[in-house]
């Protein structure tokens, strides 16, 4: 096994720039899929099955269906549907709406925990439903569910090396390039896998914080 | 469609299938070894196996395919078959998120039942197998069963390296046909089958062994 120090070295600004890509990717992708499942988990709670039926299948199918495929098919798909994206905005995109499928069934798990007295205080208060959603119910379950959905921001970050697929240059996407002009592989894509343990290993450090002061 | 570009697709689904039974096995056996370890009497053994769990679920599942496919014959010059390659990445990647719910559920047994296979004289290895396991392994079900799909949607990834599953071949008819909507809504209307399929055959097993115990 040879270790080369100087491609660790040479590689270095290009790891710097496509963590930036991939961390952008990661915050992007993460403010759609937090806004989008709550879209999902409201929706599913209206009272008529023909709102509920077909969310459910269709978050159900994105759920369960390889998100490389769904980062193809957004790709390759909306330019002849005559929706042209940048790939970057593609893959966020892609990202977006497949874990906001998984945040919806968190959202859903929050909202179900608001405890029955919350919303007769609020019927008893006579609030309007807006107001009780917005006053009483919503700030007490995403306050529950920060943690978990903290969890999904790191299997999102996990994901982002998806995005060098449809040719974004992400950390992977950068250290395949670096790969291809030095044909060095074992430096670049060692340095990229420690990177991503280092990086969600911290994250899950800071989530236990940030749950010991949100979930007391 | 063509039925020869059918074909490429029905070789694709065998692919992925072969690939999803192999890394499954695989990641079942690192899930209840590394598992079962960190629930061991000795730190050292649940300080590795603990170790084992944040590497391998800390980095990305297509990272590590990467590796094994690149670095391991490179560095180590083992040059493994594609369909070896892709279940060892996969296996060991997801057999860590598998060790977390095998601890999970052999920690949420009652420790009176530890208890009292321990009075009743039993070595570590007899109350491991014949009490904790078989009230643990019925509680894992629902767990796994949500991890398998997690590990059917990761064998696309292999068609990133050029194997030849089911992602692969969608690519292959794209390029053919030069049409892209037709063959992806078939793509993933079969994945989205085969997870079905898989969350049936679950269930099933939840309710056998549910009926074992009580």
């Amino acid at each position: 096994m040879t270790w080369d120090w100087s491609a660790v070295g040479e590689f270095m600004p290009l790891f710097w720039d496509g963590l930036i890509v991939t961390l952008q990717a990661l915050a992007l992708g993460s403010l759609i899929s937090f806004s989008l499942g709550l879209v999902w988990a409201l929706l599913m709670r209206t009272p008529t099955r023909w709102v509920q039926w077909p969310v459910g299948i269709v978050t159900e199918f994105v759920r369960d269906t390889p998100l490389l495929v769904q980062l193809f098919f957004l790709f390759y798909v909306l330019p002849e549907w005559g929706l042209t994206l940048s790939a970057m905005a593609t893959g966020v995109l892609a990202i977006g709406l497949h874990y906001s499928t998984y945040t919806m069934q968190v959202y859903r798990a929050g909202i179900d925990a608001v405890p029955p007295g919350q919303w007769e205080a609020a019927t008893a208060l006579n609030l309007s439903r807006t107001r009780t959603w917005r006053a009483v119910i919503l700030p007490q379950a995403i306050r529950r569910v920060v943690p978990a959905l903290g969890n999904y921001v790191i299997s999102m970050l996990k994901d982002t090396p998806m995005l060098m697929t449809i040719t974004v240059l992400e950390l992977l996407g950068r250290a395949r390039l670096f790969s291809q002009e030095h044909f060095q592989f074992t430096e670049p894509v060692t340095v990229i896998g420690v990177a991503f343990i280092v990086i969600s290993y911290l994250a899950s450090l800071l989530l236990r914080t940030l749950e010991r002061r949100l979930v007391r | 469609m063509t039925s020869g570009l059918w074909e490429l697709v029905l070789k694709g689904i065998w692919t992925t299938v072969q690939l999803l039974v192999l890394s499954a096995l695989l990641a079942a056996f690192v899930s209840f070894a590394v598992g079962i370890a960190r629930t061991h009497r000795l730190w050292i053994v649940r300080f590795l196996a603990g170790f084992y769990t944040e590497v391998f679920r800390g980095t990305s599942a297509l990272v590590m395919i990467f590796w094994v496919f690149f670095v391991l014959p490179l560095a180590f010059g083992w040059q493994l078959v594609p369909m070896w390659a892709g279940t060892l990445a996969l296996g060991l990647t997801y057999g860590a998120y598998g060790s977390e719910i095998v601890r999970g559920a052999l920690n949420a047994v009652d420790p009176a039942q530890k208890e009292g296979g321990v009075a009743l004289g039993f070595t570590p290895a007899q109350r491991m197998r014949k009490i904790l396991l078989p009230q643990a392994v019925p509680e894992m079900i629902p767990p796994f069963s949500n991890l398998l799909i997690e590990l059917l949607k990761g064998t696309a990834l292999v068609s990133v390296m050029g194997m030849g599953d089911l992602a692969f071949s969608g690519n292959l008819v794209r390029l053919a046909l030069q049409e892209s909507a037709g063959i992806y809504t078939y793509i993933l209307l079969i994945y989205f089958v085969i997870a079905f399929l898989l969350t049936r055959v679950m269930r099933g097993l939840e309710r056998h062994l549910k009926a074992g115990v009580r």
